[in-house]
């Protein structure tokens, strides 16, 4: 990330003894970084060009998108293992995006998004065991190992939907419900460039703007929806402007501070009362759409190699990092070495922990049975097996 | 073997009176609003109610009692609902509580249900049930399973109410019943209110259920008066979702039903009792969960069975009373095979008397009920 001179400004020295941690007296404590260019849709300024950033901040952001990478890898891994059955869309290269944003959103703004969730199911704050288990299927899974890749909820998190675009329409619902309830909270709801094209996506922008509900939609374009590239697929590309009659902006969200700041001008816009906001994320994920999908048929090897290599979200945050003085590369290697940890454990556990009881079949089918059939029993796959009462 | 038919329960010439139930008894009323209609009052009765004001003021009193609840449709506010269904509810409660939506089914279903997730409760009204096709996904994918996908963690307790099946001259895209296609899923649960008692108790039952409700109504009802009990007048009147009801004890056949067909079956019966013909008439009033149980124990006593509805044949609603009777202890009391007696296998005509032999009237039910008897045909 280009730093201008007089943008790196040094405030304390940081002194800290043992823990194994080397101690550089030129380091920072917090630093002024600058944020990517963004392009604006009816809107007369954006957000800042500047941000300070603590040293905790960026150890967090680092540490965050460190897990989800290495939580995905692993998932890929187990996917080629066959631990993980079904469906697995990997979030590699789009961590900035999920860490970015939820530096400014607290627990209390919900989010829904589509189904390629897992990292966002992390910053939710569902535990990398949790997530992986939910993969294996175990009962340690977060759903319970009911739910799988694309059904992991928490609180004030909504998933996880499989249905290309129907999670826009239930956020606009959530964040009708906050508007309702006099909730001061946003409501980001997340979709691709592929579910972009869905109708119910622009029925639920009309009513979003018809009724000024706190709603951040966010296109995560990541340029493929599947195996089809943005251009063959969309009139218009410009994510940004389509809300038409919903101000828009255009975010390289391959920089977690540039996605940062997007995401607090995005939720001041909308807690002031202005009704929706749009933010394109545009993004990249260096895996193929699904387990099942290569990536490469429908895109050169040397493109998905030049995004690694130029535009990491995670390699370049860290090189920003080391040249703002803001942590050490010591330090930095300790994350390394600590998610690495985290996930080795909880890939562990994911291969191990005990498989739901065959009971769960049956369970969480109604919240509450029918009120005139307090003993309703289900059925199985004859007359003859049922739930048991 | 024949059926003595002489020892009838009932005075052959009391047609329409049947004997109580436990609840309170109901005298069925028709008044259509061309023909003007008498009413005739009853001591027994309270008040005469139709099925709309009935449906009108159950939203209105849970409305009333709930914060969280509303109702969202189109029309449903300014223009006081399609059906009128909704009179008065916008100026009582204003805009936050009852709201009109763009014509956009699956935007506002999915808004309703997402609300419904972040603890709302939701009344969404679909102007016809022909129109939440284009909302079924957001129906049975993100209502339905949500709570079995995220292992009980979401709750979606929203209603999804309107007409249902056909009307009259409304043709082929604005006919279709959904009876089966609901009460297939499971993680719904599907009522259909018959009379004005129904439709109170089971929509109030479906707004204070904590999962999704598909309540399907009828166009054709909403304008019937019934006399209704002093409890269903009651604002805690409730209809226990999963029971049906017999509107009409009888011991020679069972004719099983529901929403505006159990009228149909209530007029066959009061026919068939003039030559000695008990007929039982089961009200299911829940599709799903079926109240099985009632269906195994009439069609035990009664022996033979007729199913009504106006869902096309295959994978109806009698094909599944005719699984789950051949399932159960049931099969060995059958005198006769199940009749189910359904729309025509056709997209619904126009035509007036093409629409009529579309679906099951009286003098078929009546046809039906002679023939699985073996009495002759008249």
């Amino acid at each position: 990330m280009p730093l201008s001179s007089s943008a790196i400004r040094a405030n304390l020295l940081l002194l800290r003894g043992g823990g194994g941690l080397f101690v550089s007296s030129r380091l920072a404590s917090s630093a002024v970084l600058s944020t990517r260019p963004y392009k604006l849709h009816k809107l007369e300024s954006g957000p800042a060009s500047e941000a300070q950033v603590t040293s905790d901040e960026a150890r967090k952001y680092y540490r965050d998108m460190a897990t989800v990478r290495r939580m995905e890898t692993a998932a890929g891994n187990l996917y080629k293992e066959k631990a993980i059955r079904g469906f697995c869309h990997l979030y590699s290269g789009q961590e900035a995006c999920c860490v970015g944003m939820e530096a400014v959103l607290d627990r209390n703004d919900p989010v829904i998004t589509a189904y390629r969730a897992h990292g966002w199911t992390y910053t939710r704050g569902v535990p990398v065991k949790a997530v992986l288990s939910e993969l294996t299927g175990r009962a340690s899974g977060c759903a319970k190992g009911k739910g799988g890749s694309m059904h992991m909820y928490n609180h004030n998190f909504y998933g996880g939907n499989g249905i290309v675009g129907a999670q826009v329409p239930l956020g606009a619902g959530i964040a009708f419900a906050q508007k309702y309830r006099e909730d001061k909270r946003v409501c980001v709801t997340l979709y691709g460039d592929g579910a972009a094209n869905q109708g119910q996506v622009f029925e639920a922008f009309n009513m979003a703007k018809l009724w000024d509900l706190p709603c951040i939609f966010v296109c995560e374009n990541n340029k493929y929806g599947m195996g089809t590239a943005v251009e063959r697929a969309a009139a218009s590309t410009a994510y940004y402007t389509r809300g038409d009659y919903i101000p828009g902006l255009w975010v390289d969200a391959m920089d977690v501070i540039t996605v940062r700041e997007a995401t607090r001008f995005a939720k001041d816009w909308c807690l002031s009362g202005k009704g929706p906001i749009l933010l394109e994320m545009e993004t990249y994920r260096y895996h193929g759409h699904s387990m099942s999908d290569p990536g490469t048929s429908y895109r050169t090897r040397e493109e998905v190699q030049s995004m690694r290599q130029m535009r990491d979200p995670i390699a370049s945050f860290r090189q920003t990092l080391l040249t703002a003085e803001l942590v050490a590369e010591e330090e930095l290697k300790e994350i390394d070495q600590s998610v690495r940890k985290e996930v080795d454990e909880a890939v562990q556990a994911a291969k191990t922990n005990a498989v739901p009881d065959p009971k769960e079949l049956y369970t969480n089918v109604y919240s509450q049975p029918p009120s005139g059939q307090p003993n309703y029993r289900i059925r199985g796959i004859d007359q003859f097996t049922w739930s048991a009462n | 073997y024949l059926i003595p038919l002489s020892s009838s329960h009932y005075p052959v010439n009391q047609t329409t009176m049947h004997r109580p139930s436990l609840s309170a008894c109901q005298l069925i009323l028709r008044s259509f609003g061309r023909s003007g209609g008498n009413i005739v009052a009853s001591r027994r009765f309270a008040s005469s109610m139709n099925v709309r004001d009935a449906l009108n003021s159950a939203m209105r009193e849970e409305i009333e009692r709930d914060p969280n609840v509303f109702l969202m449709g189109e029309e449903v506010a300014q223009y006081e609902g399609a059906y009128k269904v909704s009179k008065g509810l916008w100026k009582l409660m204003g805009d936050k509580r009852v709201i009109d939506t763009p014509i956009t089914e699956m935007g506002f279903a999915g808004l309703a249900v997402g609300a419904a997730m972040a603890g709302l409760r939701p009344i969404c009204e679909f102007m016809t049930f022909n129109f939440s096709m284009q909302a079924i996904d957001h129906v049975i994918n993100s209502a339905a399973k949500t709570y079995y996908m995220s292992a009980g963690d979401v709750k979606v307790p929203i209603v999804f109410r309107g007409p249902n099946g056909a009307a009259a001259g409304v043709a082929a895209q604005h006919s279709q019943d959904f009876a089966s296609w609901y009460s297939h899923c499971p993680g719904l649960k599907v009522v259909s209110p018959w009379n004005s008692e129904d439709a109170r108790g089971l929509l109030k039952a479906a707004i204070r259920d904590n999962d999704p409700v598909v309540c399907l109504e009828n166009e054709m009802m909403y304008g019937v008066s019934f006399e209704v009990s002093p409890e269903c007048e009651s604002k805690d009147f409730l209809i226990p979702i999963g029971k049906a009801k017999i509107e009409i004890p009888g011991n020679h056949i069972s004719l099983i039903s529901y929403g505006k067909f159990v009228g149909l079956c209530v007029e066959a019966a009061a026919e068939l009792a003039k030559e000695g013909i008990q007929c039982e008439v089961l009200n299911l009033r829940t599709l799903r969960p079926l109240d099985e149980e009632a269906i195994v124990k009439s069609v035990m006593k009664t022996h033979h069975v007729v199913t009504v509805e106006s869902c096309w044949p295959q994978c109806g609603m009698g094909a599944e009373i005719a699984a789950r009777i051949m399932e159960s202890q049931a099969f060995d009391y059958l005198d006769a095979p199940l009749t189910r007696m359904t729309g025509a296998d056709v997209p619904m005509p126009y035509a007036q008397a093409l629409e009529a032999a579309a679906l099951p009237q009286v003098a078929d039910i009546v046809r039906v009920v002679r023939r699985t008897l073996n009495r002759a045909a008249k």
